[in-house]
């Protein structure tokens, strides 16, 4: 029977999953009541207004920031963007490095290298097997001069491994160096680091609507905004902001931040059998990331001998959808920056992130179809027995 | 670790210490993971000790290659600009 990736096999969180029932609730009461524009002063701008500000005061609580510290952009990459260039220009005097992980998401890096082009320069810092980014050699970075800004994610978003946000963020401020944490991995599955000065989310990643970031700068940080002047968002986002999606964005944050615990214990657990299984079920796999400190909800395993690709399109056909940091599978041709840079196998890699609605059937079922899937690849790659 | 003395029996070093390959395989313009299954494919035919030089320019091999020697345990001797010279894991010692 031809299957494709249904709703039970979708195990793709990671990249946008479907809107949580609550985001959807509010999404659509939000077309009738939060339509007007917040910065006007008649009745229906006010109503939009209340609800902007009642979405960002939830927001920030979460975040564990003030209200007036969070402003609501078009996407988590957005948010990134503003984030460095805004740090990079506060701290003009201070220097024009920027000093991060070698396996930030691609936003940070090409922020980075944005940086470079205007005449500034990026150091990355390696990390280990597991992905977790050398606290000792990001503390001599961050003590060289000329640094104007630090960024970290606080936990991997293609194998899961959390990162050491409080040493990382104790050493930047040993250098007087404000430190960027793209949480975007993390909001809405686990606790958040609380020792940061610019944060970035996305919502999409908890449940909300596409086309929502956050980013929240603690007072008194240097920032000052790379893009012309505009009154909304506090003078730090241009643009009309899209109130009923943020307001979507803050339903589907407090709906599953409510739930986190549970939601993260089954994860955990599920993503465990998935670790625990694979290396039993599959010959030749190499399960990465941290075992122990890790997203509940992301586990990255590679095949021997296996396309990325035929993996991708074999798993669809069973029923499951998974992304894959093997190069095949990426526009440019050159596998996951993040693979490369943990020293681990590229090739034949699989992404499962759980969404918030997995079931065990969905994960015992794709750990069913999966060895098939394998085999069948090597099989018609001749690549059997070696 | 061109000549460093990781380079282990007499016979595939020249008078000079350079690694002298058994087998030459070439998987220039070719992507991954056919240059590692190539590589495979050749450990299983050779004996033990065995020097296997891979060209692949593949970005994807500059990572693969390292990975499928630690997995399998043979000696990655050299890897540079697309060139791997591989030592087949030698046998336990008796």
């Amino acid at each position: 029977m031809l299957a494709t990736s249904g709703p039970n096999g979708f195990l793709d969180a990671a990249s946008g999953q479907r809107l949580h029932p609550a985001a959807r609730a509010a999404l659509l009461a939000a077309y009738d009541d939060g339509w007007a524009d917040p910065a006007r002063l008649y009745a229906a701008g006010r109503r939009s207004r209340l609800l902007l500000d009642a979405a960002r005061a939830s927001v920030a609580a979460s975040l564990g920031a003030r209200p007036d510290e969070v402003a609501f952009t078009s996407s988590g990459t957005a948010a990134v963007h503003l984030a460095v260039a805004g740090l990079a220009r506060g701290r003009a005097r201070a220097g024009d490095r920027l000093v991060t992980g070698a396996v930030e998401h691609s936003c940070v890096l090409q922020a980075g290298r944005a940086m470079e082009s205007a005449g500034g320069s990026m150091r990355t810092v390696p990390v280990d097997h597991t992905g977790r980014v050398d606290v000792e050699r990001y503390a001599v970075e961050l003590a060289e001069p000329g640094v104007a800004l630090a960024a970290l994610q606080s936990a991997n978003h293609e194998v899961g491994t959390v990162q050491p946000v409080e040493l990382v963020a104790q050493a930047a401020r040993a250098a007087g160096v404000p430190l960027l944490v793209d949480a975007a991995a993390s909001v809405g599955r686990t606790s958040v680091p609380s020792d940061w000065d610019v944060l970035t989310a996305s919502a999409h990643k908890w449940g909300g609507p596409s086309g929502v970031g956050v980013l929240a700068i603690r007072t008194g940080v240097r920032w000052r905004s790379p893009s012309p002047d505009d009154p909304r968002e506090g003078g730090r986002v241009p643009g009309f902001p899209d109130v009923p999606a943020v307001l979507a964005a803050a339903a589907a944050l407090e709906a599953v931040d409510a739930e986190r615990e549970m939601l993260a214990a089954r994860a955990t657990a599920l993503v465990a059998r998935i670790r625990d299984q694979v290396p039993v079920l599959v010959p030749d796999v190499q399960v990465v990331g941290d075992p122990e400190h890790r997203l509940p909800h992301i586990v990255t395993f590679s095949c021997l001998y296996v396309d990325g690709e035929s993996l991708v399109s074999g798993l669809d056909l069973a029923g499951f959808a998974i992304s894959s940091g093997s190069a095949c599978v990426a526009d440019a041709l050159v596998p996951s920056h993040v693979l490369a840079a943990m020293g681990v196998l590229t090739h034949g890699n699989v992404r499962v992130s759980l969404p918030y609605d997995v079931t065990e059937a969905a994960v015992d079922r794709f750990l069913q179809v999966l060895p098939d899937v394998v085999a069948r690849i090597r099989t018609d790659a001749g690549a059997v027995g070696l | 670790m061109y000549g460093s003395g990781r380079l282990g029996s007499g016979s595939h070093r020249t008078d000079e210490g350079c690694a002298v390959s058994d087998l030459v395989i070439d998987e220039r313009g070719r992507l991954c993971p056919l240059p590692v299954i190539a590589l495979g494919r050749a450990a299983r035919d050779l004996p033990p000790g065995s020097v296997i030089e891979l060209l692949a320019d593949d970005p994807a091999a500059a990572y693969d290659v390292p990975a499928w020697c630690q997995l399998r345990g043979h000696d990655l001797l050299e890897a540079d600009l697309g060139r791997f010279l591989v030592r087949l894991r030698a046998p336990e010692p008796s």
